[in-house]
């Protein structure tokens, strides 16, 4: 098969979209387990500090795959952003606390401010784990979009059921992600309770992420899209989920982290392999639908754009994993946690 | 008002916002940069103090600049569809590899900054604040060749879909445009950064605070920075004028409030004009000003506003091209008037400074920490006066603003949008001052730089003003 820039784009935006569900979603477990594992201030600044040095960057992969779109799929870009937008306000709303919640939150000793700001996190974790599933559901369930390419529906058209099953699916599974990457990354008693809210979480995960599945293959066409119904990456994903559950009874905490993440990315290859090749399917008339080719750019930006990427991702990506290894061992009590 | 209004309401208040904290952040973190090199170097604890003081504001303030861009972004998609499919092409590359090549320079090497320091050997963690340095100038670069599209379209042709397309990525990076703005904005930078620690550091030494050696270098190394700040903010705003005058001359003319072409122009201090009647009602004005301003020589001419209406409406159809004239006229000269009191500020602070007078001048160490504010206003002044002073297009000479809003986003829904941005946006600016406040209120003590982090004790804060914010333990 001979892959055309299109294809290659809709690929890469793919990629965006992995690096930052596997990294910002164990960062959003975090910060929704937050408040329920530190059992006091200097446990709660442990978890937080599992993350500290590394969730902006985790963060800059959705600003990096909003810039892609808008570079190769401005149609997207623009009909996405316009008519998803008030539940991109929440969103907004949501990311801003949560980034200034990691900085502010240590710079006041009072525990009314502590409190806030941990509730902050949880809240700015909450929110975009649920959104970014009923954002998927939304994508492959097709959405009200007329023969301009603008979204006709209104804001509560997006909170459909079957788009919210989507939203508390990854809601569970960062959950999931993010206790396993505590249990490996924390000592003195919490990454016990990390474990023990790993094998509570799993269970929730495993049944939504599998309601999610089925409805998909009445509400959505992403299965015969996939022609092998339910599809090997769709499989593959429910595979990985069930081994982590058996992992994490196990005390396998590594590689049960490495099966949830497995889980991510196999969803989201399923999602975006189920879209190909559109990118917004239109509940009006499946020509309304945008595609990679009636919304992309011109040939010769995405030729650009592309020796741009090749060069830098790598890049990108050697140094990231430094500081991942820089910041490998696991933080405890008596650590310094001042920052 | 309707949802067009609301959408540029918002665009003011959110780009505005963000640039409050991004020229300290570029400024700030290379001069913490340039001070943990002198503590690589010399060994010296008090530069160690320095980083890790300044270092503190400096992370205040990113947060804050870091979850404000990200509205930014995505505000293009969702108040602006029509502008985002029609430059998608272009815009959006810029953009896209801003966030390649810089955020993630930033954010990364940012954190391993904060809790790299018992971690890495001193060098590569002073490299570590290099980075970011290095980011934060690079993301100014590509966000300012996405803007100077706007200002000054190259390297693209309207394709058959109506769509702007780009034909020359060298061109559009290379525009003319971004080599006049970035230096400026990067002076700008420098020069808000430097205000910042001279006024603080002169607060400390009027409240005469323990750990003087800290605050008197820090004032030191500031003042010789924002020498270099202001002096080439200046030097560039120059070059920049010449450059709009040739652009966007609309621009320039609405600036001066200068009606009808002049030969050679007058430079106006003081303008009460009728805007409505175009002509002015009482001015104070200097000969020949103007053009050198614009053209370095005595006698050009510069064009006025009502030719440059007659000839844009045969160019582009009937139509109002005049921008607020009243907006672009009074941001100009709050801008440079802010910057010609900086320069003199620094200028008695480098002879005070050489007569080794400055601790015994309470009145100008006053004065400098009130000074925090001017390249605040300089700076918000001279944005609102770059892009208002582009009205009514959006791209210049391409799309118009009311052509790029979002055609399916209703007022109550930018409405609501504004609302929450704004009402968060006035709850952080209270919750970030008054952190700043509080430690930049705070001492290190003297043998701080050594010990070990753990064994830290909370260091009583000064007296004063700026303790009152001050009410921890
Ligand atoms: C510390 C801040 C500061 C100071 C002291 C000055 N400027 Fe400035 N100016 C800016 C900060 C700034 C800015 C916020 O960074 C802008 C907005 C867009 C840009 O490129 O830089 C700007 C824009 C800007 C523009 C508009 C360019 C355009 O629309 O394309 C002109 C003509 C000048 N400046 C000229 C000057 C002159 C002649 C100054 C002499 C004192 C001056 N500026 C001082
Ligand atoms: C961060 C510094 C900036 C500030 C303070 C700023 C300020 C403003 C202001 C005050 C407006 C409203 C003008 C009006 O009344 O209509 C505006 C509009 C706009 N600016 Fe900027 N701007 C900044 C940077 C940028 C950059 C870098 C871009 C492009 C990449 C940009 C693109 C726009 C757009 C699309 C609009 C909306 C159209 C309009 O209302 O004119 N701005 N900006
Ligand atoms: C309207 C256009 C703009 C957009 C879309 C935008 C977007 C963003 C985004 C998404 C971030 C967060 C990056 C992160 O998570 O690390 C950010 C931060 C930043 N932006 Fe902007 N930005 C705009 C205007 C500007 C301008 C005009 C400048 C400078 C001239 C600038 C310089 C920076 C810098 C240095 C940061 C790092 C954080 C900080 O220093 O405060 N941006 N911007």
């Amino acid at each position: 098969m001979d892959v055309d820039l299109n294809t290659l784009w809709f690929t890469l935006i793919a990629i965006l979209f992995i690096g930052f569900f596997v990294l910002e979603g164990f960062d959003y477990g975090v910060g929704i387990l937050l408040p329920f594992l530190g059992k006091d201030d200097t446990d709660r600044r442990v978890i937080i500090n599992t993350i500290g040095p590394i969730w902006d960057g985790n963060e800059v992969w959705v600003i990096t795959a909003g810039g892609a779109m808008f570079a190769a799929f401005p149609e997207w870009y623009a009909t996405m952003f316009s008519g998803f937008y008030l539940a991109l306000v929440l969103m907004l709303l949501a990311l801003i606390v949560r980034g200034v919640a990691f900085e502010f939150r240590s710079k006041d000793e009072r525990p009314e401010w502590r409190r806030f700001w941990d509730w902050a996190i949880f809240f700015g974790s909450f929110v975009p784990a649920l959104l970014w599933g009923v954002a998927v559901g939304n994508l492959v369930r097709g959405v009200p979009i007329d023969a301009d390419m603008q979204y006709t529906g209104s804001f509560f058209d997006l909170l459909n059921p079957y788009a919210l099953v989507g939203g508390l699916a990854t809601l569970s599974l960062f959950t999931l992600h993010g206790a396993l990457f505590l249990s490996l990354r924390t000592r003195d008693g919490i990454e016990e309770r990390a474990h023990n809210a790993a094998v509570r979480a799993w269970l929730p995960t495993t049944i939504l992420i599998v309601l999610f599945v089925v409805l998909s293959i009445f509400e959505t066409d992403i299965f015969e899209q996939l022609g092998v119904n339910p599809g090997v990456s769709a499989f593959g994903g429910a595979i990985a989920l069930l081994a982590a559950g058996w992992l994490i009874r196990d005390r396998q905490h590594g590689w049960a982290f490495a099966m949830t993440a497995a889980a991510i990315v196999l969803t989201v290859i399923t999602v975006f392999r189920g879209l190909y090749p559109r990118v917004m399917v239109s509940s009006i008339d499946e020509d309304y639908s945008l595609t990679i080719y009636n919304a992309s750019s011109s040939d010769y930006t995405l030729e650009v754009m592309t020796i741009i990427a090749v060069t830098f991702l790598p890049i990108v990506l050697l140094y990231q994993g430094w500081t991942y290894w820089v910041f490998r061992q696991r933080i405890g009590r008596d650590d310094v946690l001042e920052y | 008002m309707e949802a067009l209004d609301f959408a540029r309401l918002q665009f003011a208040v959110t780009s505005i916002y963000h640039f409050f904290f991004v020229p300290l952040s570029i400024g700030l973190a290379l001069l913490v940069a340039i001070i943990e090199t002198a503590y690589v170097r010399t060994g010296e604890t008090v530069y160690k103090q320095m980083a890790k003081f300044w270092g503190k504001l400096l992370l205040i303030n990113f947060a804050m600049g870091v979850v404000t861009g990200i509205v930014m972004e995505f505000q293009f998609g969702m108040n602006w569809s029509e502008y985002s499919r029609f430059v998608g092409d272009i815009f959006g590359a810029p953009l896209a590899v801003e966030a390649l090549m810089a955020f993630f320079l930033e954010s990364v090497f940012l954190g391993v900054w904060i809790f790299g320091w018992d971690k890495l050997p001193k060098a590569v963690h002073a490299g570590a604040m290099w980075m970011v340095a290095l980011g934060a100038t690079v993301s100014a670069y590509w966000i300012l060749v996405a803007n100077s599209f706007m200002q000054q379209p190259v390297g693209y042709k309207i394709g058959e879909t109506g769509r702007a397309e780009m034909t020359d990525f060298f061109a559009l990076i290379t525009n003319p445009n971004v080599f006049v703005q970035l230096p400026h904005v990067i002076a700008a930078s420098i020069t808000t950064a430097a205000f910042f620690v001279l006024g603080i550091s002169a607060f400390h030494i009027l409240r005469k605070s323990q750990n003087s050696p800290l605050f008197l270098k820090s004032f030191q190394m500031a003042m010789v920075y924002a020498f270099i700040g202001v002096g080439l903010v200046i030097l560039q705003g120059h070059d920049q004028a010449q450059h709009m005058v040739e652009v966007q001359p609309m621009k320039m003319a609405a600036a001066e409030a200068l009606w009808d072409s002049e030969d050679p122009a007058v430079m106006s201090l003081f303008t009460i004009g009728d805007t409505k009647e175009r002509e002015d009602v009482f001015a104070i004005r200097v000969p020949a000003v103007l053009s050198i301003l614009a053209y370095n020589t005595t006698d050009a001419e510069v064009q006025g506003i009502n030719d440059l209406q007659e000839q844009y409406e045969q160019e582009y159809g009937p139509g109002d091209y005049v921008p607020p004239v009243f907006i672009t006229y009074w941001t100009f000269r709050i801008m440079v008037g802010a910057g010609f009191l900086m320069l003199f500020l620094v200028l008695i602070g480098l002879y005070l400074m050489f007569e080794g007078k400055i601790e015994t001048r309470k009145r100008y160490l006053q004065a400098l920490v009130l000074a925090i504010a001017l390249p605040y206003i300089a700076n918000a002044a001279g944005w609102i006066l770059t892009e208002v002073g582009r009205i009514p297009w959006i791209v210049f000479g391409l799309q118009t603003v009311e052509e790029a809003v979002s055609p399916n986003v209703d007022t109550a829904m930018v409405l609501v949008s504004l609302i929450v941005f704004t009402l968060v946006y006035g709850v952080l600016m209270v919750a970030d001052v008054y952190l700043l406040n509080k430690y930049a209120g705070q001492v290190p003590t003297e043998d701080e730089g050594d010990e070990p982090e753990g064994a830290r004790q909370p260091t009583p804060p000064v007296d004063g003003a700026l303790q009152g914010a001050y009410s921890g333990d």
